[in-house]
């Protein structure tokens, strides 16, 4: 084993065992920290991938911001632990169900998919993920895309004005 | 079988002997600057300060640290005791963690080696360094909540929301700036600027939000309303005591030792000695890499000095004016900067 083995490999252990933790908590605080976990133990997958420029968005933006935004929520509710509803078990099983067959749907969409089946992931090399090349094929071949989404994000940020101001 | 042979253990002790200096040197500097701030609030306010412990009390800083450290430790009863721990453990440890990829001087030669006194080159520095400040947050976040306290519950929301508040006006601040070096790394934007002149001149502005945003993220008066001590009693380590809080505090320093050092890297040239061409007397060798360091000392020490003369002359915001600075004027200013730098560049390249 090299030393990127072994770093995926812990990287791997680490969101798997985080990634459960959120589920298993009692504590939807500690949920959230154990989330935060799993954002930096993916963020390591990007390091080991050579996208070092991922690796330190998906930690401003995930773990930065938005998460701090779930902790704020959080602390404010007062949760009780006799407060939280109790659902019956025959909606636990249609839960369980469903989760097992968008998990189904989502491995086959990704391994019958033309453009990975036969590729390898590039370990340590490969500089698509550097900030130079990222930002020149975002600006010209996937431009369109790219504005479009920022056009959503700023609705999306209207429409949190527009409910906000809302009496 | 384990193929670790593949690594260069030199660089890797270079590097781990590197990591220990320059985690001492900030702690021993963050030490200090408890000193130089109860010297000059002392002198601002026409009183002498510290001057029992040693001569001129220059073993202050040693005293209270002993004091801190043989206090009872108590931790609440109804407190979420891991979480208790956490807290200020995560509070140093992102504040000690920005000061990787600082470049702290030029190459030195020891041993037939050349050593890069950065810990890491990486290629996106400064992003590096929002990821941290980003993160710093969650230490004073969960020390409020784990305290089970509504005042330190209070004061964490509110220096949260603060911090989040002020980092897009340091980043749209920085955008300007990396628009005219075009590189992320703290080294080229160093080695840019011994070439031609330092960034404040070309971005008085832009320097000017970033400072004020950093002030805002250090906590520092007048943006200290998560510690404001008359209406939250202490702020979110009131539960908090013996080292614990000595580490809340402590991290604070050191946050503004690491601030200053930033600062001075992006405006002010880092290590380039001021009206001196260093590439005329590379013969210097290592002294002039010497001198370089001292150099960016001398820069922080000015700025450090800044913090604390901006902390015993301004009051503290209320907390909508605080929101309003940052929201209302700072960010329209930052991207005014943003879209005249653009525009300048785009004429000159004409």
């Amino acid at each position: 084993m090299t030393a990127t083995e072994i770093l995926f490999w812990f990287l791997s252990i680490l969101a798997l065992f985080s990634a459960l933790m959120v589920l298993i908590s009692k504590n939807p605080v500690h949920s959230v920290l154990w989330l935060i976990v799993v954002f930096f133990a993916i963020s390591g997958h990007y390091i080991l991938l050579n996208a070092q420029f991922l690796t330190i968005v998906n930690l401003i933006v995930y773990a930065g911001a938005i998460m701090v935004l779930f902790l704020f929520v959080i602390m404010l509710m007062n949760l009780n632990s006799n407060t939280e509803p109790q659902r019956n078990s025959l909606i636990k099983l249609a839960g369980v169900i469903g989760g097992c067959l968008l998990l189904t749907v989502m491995v086959s969409a990704v391994r019958s998919a033309g453009e990975v089946s036969n590729n390898r992931a590039l370990m340590n090399e490969g500089d698509i993920g550097l900030i130079q090349n990222l930002g020149k094929i975002l600006f010209t071949q996937y431009v369109v895309p790219f504005e479009l989404s920022s056009v959503l994000f700023l609705s999306a940020m209207v429409g949190a004005v527009v409910i906000g101001k809302k009496e | 079988m384990i193929n670790l042979l593949a690594i260069d253990w030199l660089l890797l002790l270079e590097k781990l002997i590197l990591i220990a200096i320059v985690i001492l040197a900030s702690l021993f500097i963050a030490m200090y600057e408890t000193y130089a701030e109860r010297k000059i609030a002392a002198f601002m306010q026409d009183r002498i300060g510290p001057n029992r412990a040693g001569p001129l009390g220059i073993l202050q800083p040693l005293a209270d640290g002993m004091k801190l450290f043989f206090k009872e430790e108590i931790i609440p009863n109804s407190s979420n005791k891991i979480l208790f721990v956490l807290g200020p453990s995560l509070a140093m440890l992102t504040a000690m963690m920005t000061c990787a990829v600082v470049p702290w001087g030029g190459d030195i030669n020891l041993f037939g080696r050349t050593i890069s006194l950065q810990i890491a080159d990486v290629n996106i520095g400064i992003l590096y360094v929002f990821a941290i400040v980003s993160l710093g947050i969650y230490g004073v976040m969960i020390g409020g909540w784990s305290s089970n306290n509504k005042y330190s519950l209070l004061a964490a929301l509110r220096g949260a929301s603060q911090v989040i508040s002020y980092e897009l006006a340091m980043g749209l601040s920085l955008i300007a700036l990396l628009m005219m070096s075009g590189s992320l790394s703290l080294k080229t934007i160093v080695a840019q600027q011994m070439q031609t002149h330092w960034n404040v001149l070309y971005q008085p502005l832009g320097f000017l939000i970033f400072f004020v945003c950093a002030l805002a993220e250090c906590n520092r008066t007048p943006f200290d309303l998560s510690e404001a001590e008359n209406e939250l009693n202490m702020g979110y380590h009131q539960e908090y005591s013996s080292m614990k809080l000595g580490f809340y505090l402590f991290a604070e320093y050191v946050n503004m030792f690491i601030s200053s050092a930033i600062m001075a890297t992006l405006f002010f040239g880092g290590y380039d000695i001021p009206f001196f061409n260093e590439s005329a007397h590379t013969d210097w060798g290592n002294w002039l890499a010497l001198l370089g360091i001292a150099c960016f000392m001398l820069k922080i020490a000015i700025f450090i000095f800044l913090f604390m003369w901006i902390r015993w002359t301004v009051p503290r915001f209320r907390y909508d004016q605080l929101m309003n600075l940052g929201w209302k004027k700072l960010i329209p200013l930052a991207l005014a900067n943003m879209l005249i730098t653009g525009a300048v560049i785009l004429w000159l390249k004409k």
